[in-house]
């Protein structure tokens, strides 16, 4: 190995490092405040990737039929429960919304040709399309069951990873896609020559990064969110919702994961599939960092993604492997650590 | 007091923790601007009730407030009617500042237009000024005593009209304790009526009004607070010499109420 190939190499680890810190700072904002382990995170990725890859080949997006689906299912079991609760037939409005919405992005998915369209519109309907799949999934699979144990949390999760990967089968096809870079100029820093769309990635990770910083720091609701995070009880008697507070963690797993998935597509060849192995190393750097250092897991994933790359160039058929033990002393040390950890609260 | 309809009026309520009944018929008024307390050993069912009535725990029986039965007393509609519970652990946001703290107390009011959050905000500072001084410190750094002006002043400045404190005094030092009670009661002359579960039966007796013994789940006496204070059954249970409050002396027989 050489000096130009460690650069390389160490700017390919720096750009998935860069996603899998977006990722396991998602993962843990959900699990602080949902107590649910985010396993469908990468769906996210690989269904903003897919969808902007299907809109610039000319292909109608699909994707919304799900997005309608779901949407359909949570206006009914929301009709259902506000009819449990007060006795009488109503229509919760923000349900409906999210409804007519589902059917928009299915109608606008299958008539509208995005690839005439700018790059720009493109990005705006993918967000459209997946970041409301995040509250929707909430509704429908984990706030019916939100104060089960967290093994349960944990299996209905599972369960939801391996039903979002069918549907991206039968939606995306079993093809790999990847998009257009959103430019093709390199960029010479020295003694490297850096695709401007590694720029993007690690451009749009930071970005993405300090808006969340300041949501959560300066604005009331990112407060709110922080809060149940802390303190479910405390959250609970001040007026936070559990409701609340889930649903939108789950709507900024989904923007995180849909943003991530639109800046790689140009880098990584997706397929419908791919979300696992991508969240999965979002997964190492949120245990990292304990499931509640934000800074540490940001560390540890941008560790992972140096790891991953050097072990493509040095035993490209072990890197997963590699990566995965390097969990091992992690677990370990945490384990030597903190020798006892209760289940649940 | 007794011409206007009470604040809150609780009549038959029950509590089951799974199948085991914690809390059994237990009928319990607070009137506009009182303190009512309500004391009794560790495990009688105080805390229990309490989460019934901020909707935390289903329940039978009826609550009312202002007169008004809440059909369904789930939480967001006990928040709205005015209902605020400190709990027992305080249930603060420990990494979050002291002012983040108190500024999601006013999260219900985060719509009402007629809320102002800034004088909300100044009044709890007015009123403990100590929270001022550290309004930039993590929650979990006070001491004990400044916690639970925290919890207090969290709970407050959403301007709640019934303020439901569990165990205020528990881990306090007694000087801090006195210093709590002594908040309480300016806290009653500002308005705020007060549901009071103790422990510490005297000092909770000295500033209430009203008061109920729970005991197994029931209410085993009740009446003014200082004809409770001077009854021999309370005095050897609760306040008398090597009287334990933890355990307690359970009444075997339901008591005779004082006519109110
Ligand atoms: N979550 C729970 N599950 C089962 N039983 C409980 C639970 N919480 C309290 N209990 C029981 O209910 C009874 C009343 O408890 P609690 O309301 O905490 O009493 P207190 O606050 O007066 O000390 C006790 O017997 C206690 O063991
Ligand atoms: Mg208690």
């Amino acid at each position: 190995m050489n000096g130009q190939i460690a650069l390389m190499l160490g700017q390919d680890g720096m750009t998935s490092g860069a996603i899998y810190a977006l990722l396991a700072l998602s993962i843990i904002l959900v699990f602080s405040v949902t107590r649910i382990l985010l396993v469908p995170q990468g769906e996210f990725v690989t269904f903003s990737a897919l969808t902007m890859a299907a809109m610039q080949s000319g292909r109608p997006v699909r994707l919304g039929v799900l997005v309608f689906g779901l949407a359909l299912v949570a206006l009914a079991m929301d009709i259902v429960a506000e009819r449990q609760r007060h006795r009488r037939w109503t229509v919760p409005r923000t349900s409906l919304a999210l409804a007519a919405h589902g059917l928009f992005v299915v109608g606008l998915g299958l008539s509208v040709p995005f690839d005439h369209l700018g790059l720009l519109v493109q990005i705006g309907f993918a967000l459209l399309t997946v970041v409301p799949l995040g509250p929707l999934i909430y509704r429908v699979f984990f706030q019916p069951i939100a104060s089960a144990p967290s093994l349960v949390l944990l299996m209905v999760a599972i369960a939801v990873h391996v039903a979002l990967i069918g549907g991206g089968l039968l939606i995306f096809g079993p093809e790999g896609a990847r998009t257009e870079p959103f430019s093709d100029s390199v960029v010479q820093l020295g003694p490297a020559i850096i695709a401007s769309q590694t720029l993007w990635v690690i451009g749009v990770s930071a970005a993405l990064t300090v808006a969340l910083w300041l949501f959560f720091e300066t604005s009331l609701w990112g407060k709110a969110l922080r809060a149940a995070a802390f303190n479910r009880l405390g959250a609970e008697l001040v007026g936070i919702s559990p409701v609340f507070a889930g649903r939108t963690s789950m709507t900024l797993a989904a923007l995180i994961g849909a943003v991530s998935g639109i800046v790689v597509a140009p880098i990584t060849t997706i397929y419908y599939d791919s979300g696992f192995l991508i969240s999965l190393k979002g997964f190492v750097g949120a245990i990292i960092g304990a499931m509640s250092s934000y800074p540490v897991a940001a560390l540890g994933a941008l560790m992972v993604g140096q790891a991953e790359s050097f072990s493509t160039f040095w035993a490209s058929s072990y890197k997963e492997i590699i990566v995965f033990t390097l969990l091992l002393p992690v677990l370990l040390w945490r384990s030597l650590r903190q020798p006892s950890v209760g289940d649940d609260e | 007091m007794t011409t206007s309809t009470p604040l809150l009026q609780v009549s038959k309520l029950s509590v089951a923790h799974s199948d085991i009944e914690a809390v059994s018929e237990v009928d319990l008024t607070v009137g506009e601007g009182q303190i009512v307390t309500v004391i009794g050993p560790n495990g009688a069912g105080k805390t229990t009730l309490l989460s019934a009535l901020i909707g935390l725990l289903p329940s039978r029986g009826t609550i009312s407030v202002d007169g008004e039965m809440i059909e369904r007393p789930e939480i967001d509609r006990m928040i709205a009617r005015g209902l605020s519970l400190v709990p027992e652990t305080r249930a603060l946001f420990g990494p979050m500042t002291v002012e983040d703290n108190l500024v999601l107390g006013a999260f219900r009011r985060r719509r009402d237009a007629g809320f102002d959050r800034a004088k909300a905000l100044d009044d709890v500072y007015a009123r403990f000024p100590r929270l001022w001084e550290r309004r930039r410190q993590a929650a979990e750094t006070l001491s004990g005593g400044e916690q639970q002006m925290l919890a207090l002043g969290r709970a407050l400045i959403g301007r709640p009209r019934l303020l439901m404190l569990d165990e205020p005094s528990l881990g306090l030092a007694p000087l801090l304790v006195r210093e709590l009670f002594r908040m309480i009661e300016g806290l009653r002359a500002a308005g705020v009526s007060i549901l009071l579960v103790e422990q510490n039966a005297r000092a909770a007796l000295r500033v209430a009004d009203y008061a109920y013994v729970l005991e197994l789940g029931r209410v085993g006496l009740e009446g003014p607070a200082d004809v409770l204070a001077g009854d021999p059954r309370v005095i050897s249970a609760y306040l008398g010499r090597g009287a334990d409050a933890t355990r307690g002396t359970s009444f075997a027989t339901r008591h005779e109420i004082p006519a109110r």
